[in-house]
């Protein structure tokens, strides 16, 4: 992978930001596009905009067949058995919540129990806080080790035949920790349990075979992928999501509308109220296509090269900070940290001020900031189009920024 | 480092941030306003106490970063002694600073003017009118 090359297709990172070029590390938070993605909007936008599977006419066909096609692009792209099991969302929060207000109001009863950990994003904590609330059932958190890692020994003695849905994020997006995804589903299949899993930070970086993990629901988003922001996936099984309600009812989504009563349209549309996505769904295959073009495998390499460079150049900072696994090999392309007593906001600005983005604050994961002891942390994210530069220029920016604090404390 | 930046940390917002006017919490029949900035966790905690529709005493407890904490720190120091009206003109003015519309430039402000190179930041006007924004609620609520 020549990564000269792939920058060129990212025409947004070459520019000044405050007088100096930009150095982009906020792709945890959402990627940058590539012209690939931007022309095949500009196509279906200028060429063939029109509604999907209603139609008689040309353009409707196109349209029609672009929708679908991205859907046949997405199940490759996971390897789920079927178009049937990939549903277009608004993204993973909506995945998560589908999830949970459709099999999880239909499945969960008093007394049973939910299991996640504490280095879940927003998304993955309030869908099932409100779904215990609303059910009586009890929310269960996976304990963390020093490191951020989860213990597979703790899997097996909290989930338990009380179990109904254990959901665990791929990779964190604060700790960068890659969980045992695999391992994790199969002791929630020994208890009856279902494996949902948010992807969000995987889906951009890394292979994922739904078969091989046998994950009942998985969520991702497409524009942390090189996709366009307002569109993502949920997949689930097909036997899961045959006996689930829709939570969107209206156009699109139904087989026949009586007075008083209606039936829905088989899988995936009947979880598809209204004009879909259909720009996104679109965007998002294209994005797929670059993606596996370049190759997920090649891209997690140079993550992780990037993400061992970054951790062995902060580390040697004095006053830095580190969160999650300092072994490379635990951990996916992000670093998040804390320099001296500089708040976040504090370094946020001052790089800012060199043209290098990354993200302050909680990140969405509060719980997991609680446990970190930290009230705010920095990050800064990785991916395909990022140099060892980059990091240099991180690194240079984290020394000037704790000077500049010195100089004024 | 670009002379933005040293607009925005002044030597006299970074001695209100290293160390904090009126630091702590107000007992007795005191106002308590809690307010966070859900975006980025910064939190503070402000008690008031007011007799006589005048701010007799304010203190704040928080977590944040330099320019939400020493705005919190001027912003006790500012009010303290003033009438409720008055307290709640200096936030008015103080917002207007921050949205960068016109103000009436003869009222010192001293320290708090300050805060003035916070209006180029966008990202960080947030920060700075968090401890504000919990005083008008207190005082408002008050008056009622």
């Amino acid at each position: 992978m020549n990564v000269a090359d792939v920058r060129s297709y990212f025409p947004i990172l070459n520019q000044e930001v405050n007088g100096n070029p930009l150095v982009y590390l906020d792709s945890a938070a959402t990627s940058q596009k590539p012209v690939q993605v931007m022309e095949a909007l500009e196509t279906y936008y200028c060429e063939y905009n029109s509604n999907v599977h209603r139609g008689v006419h040309t353009l409707g066909t196109r349209a029609t067949d672009g929708y679908e096609g991205a859907r046949e692009k997405v199940r490759k792209f996971i390897n789920a058995k079927s178009t049937q099991e990939v549903i277009f969302t608004r993204g993973t929060t909506t995945a998560l919540n589908t999830v949970a207000a459709s099999f999880g109001k239909a499945n969960v009863q008093p007394g049973d129990e939910i299991v996640i950990t504490y280095m879940e994003h927003h998304s993955n904590i309030i869908p099932w806080q409100q779904l215990a609330k609303a059910t009586g059932a009890t929310l269960k958190y996976l304990p963390l080790q020093e490191d951020g890692t989860i213990l597979l020994a703790d899997v097996s003695e909290i989930v338990n035949s009380k179990t109904k849905i254990v959901s665990v994020t791929m990779v964190s997006n604060v700790l960068g920790v890659m969980n045992p995804i695999k391992e994790i589903a199969k002791i929630a299949h020994e208890h009856g349990a279902v494996m949902v899993v948010d992807g969000a930070q995987a889906a951009p970086h890394m292979k994922i075979d739904v078969q091989d993990l046998d994950c009942d629901f998985l969520g991702f988003s497409a524009h942390k992928m090189c996709g366009p922001t307002g569109i993502g996936v949920l997949y689930g099984k097909k036997h899961l999501l045959e006996n689930m309600e829709p939570i969107e009812f209206g156009g699109e989504m139904i087989d026949f509308v009586d007075l008083y009563d209606s039936t829905w349209k088989e899988l995936p549309w009947k979880f598809e109220g209204g004009t879909p996505i259909i720009a996104g769904a679109i965007g998002l295959g294209a994005a797929i296509d670059f993606l596996t073009e370049i190759g997920l495998e090649n891209i997690q390499a140079h993550e992780h090269r990037l993400a061992a460079y970054a951790l062995e150049k902060m580390s040697a900072v004095e006053g830095m900070t580190i969160y999650g696994p300092l072994d490379p090999n635990k951990r996916a392309g992000l670093v998040t940290f804390n320099i001296a007593d500089v708040h976040p906001h504090d370094v946020a600005t001052v790089l800012d001020a060199e043209g290098i983005a990354v993200r302050a604050g909680h990140h969405c994961a509060q719980p997991l900031m609680k446990w970190l002891k930290a009230s705010a942390t920095a990050r800064a994210s990785f991916y395909l189009y990022n140099t060892e530069e980059d990091i240099d220029k991180l690194v240079a920016g984290l020394i000037k920024t704790k000077e500049y604090f010195s100089d004024v404390f | 480092m670009s002379s933005n930046l040293d607009q925005l940390y002044r030597q006299v917002i970074m001695d209100h941030y290293k160390n904090p006017r009126n630091k702590g919490v107000l007992e007795d029949d005191s106002l308590t306003i809690n307010m966070n900035n859900p975006t980025c966790g910064d939190r503070i905690q402000l008690t008031l106490k007011v007799n006589d529709d005048k701010v007799i005493d304010a203190k704040f407890e928080g977590e944040g970063c330099s320019i939400s904490m020493s705005s919190a720190s001027m912003m006790t120091q500012a009010i303290r002694g003033k009438s409720i009206e008055d307290a709640l003109k200096l936030s008015k003015i103080f917002s207007d600073m921050m949205l960068g519309n016109e103000y009436d430039e003869d009222i010192d402000l001293g320290d708090i003017e300050a805060l003035q190179g916070v209006a180029k930041f966008p990202a960080r006007i947030k920060c700075a009118t968090l401890a504000w924004k919990a005083m008008e609620k207190g005082l408002k609520e008050d008056e009622q």
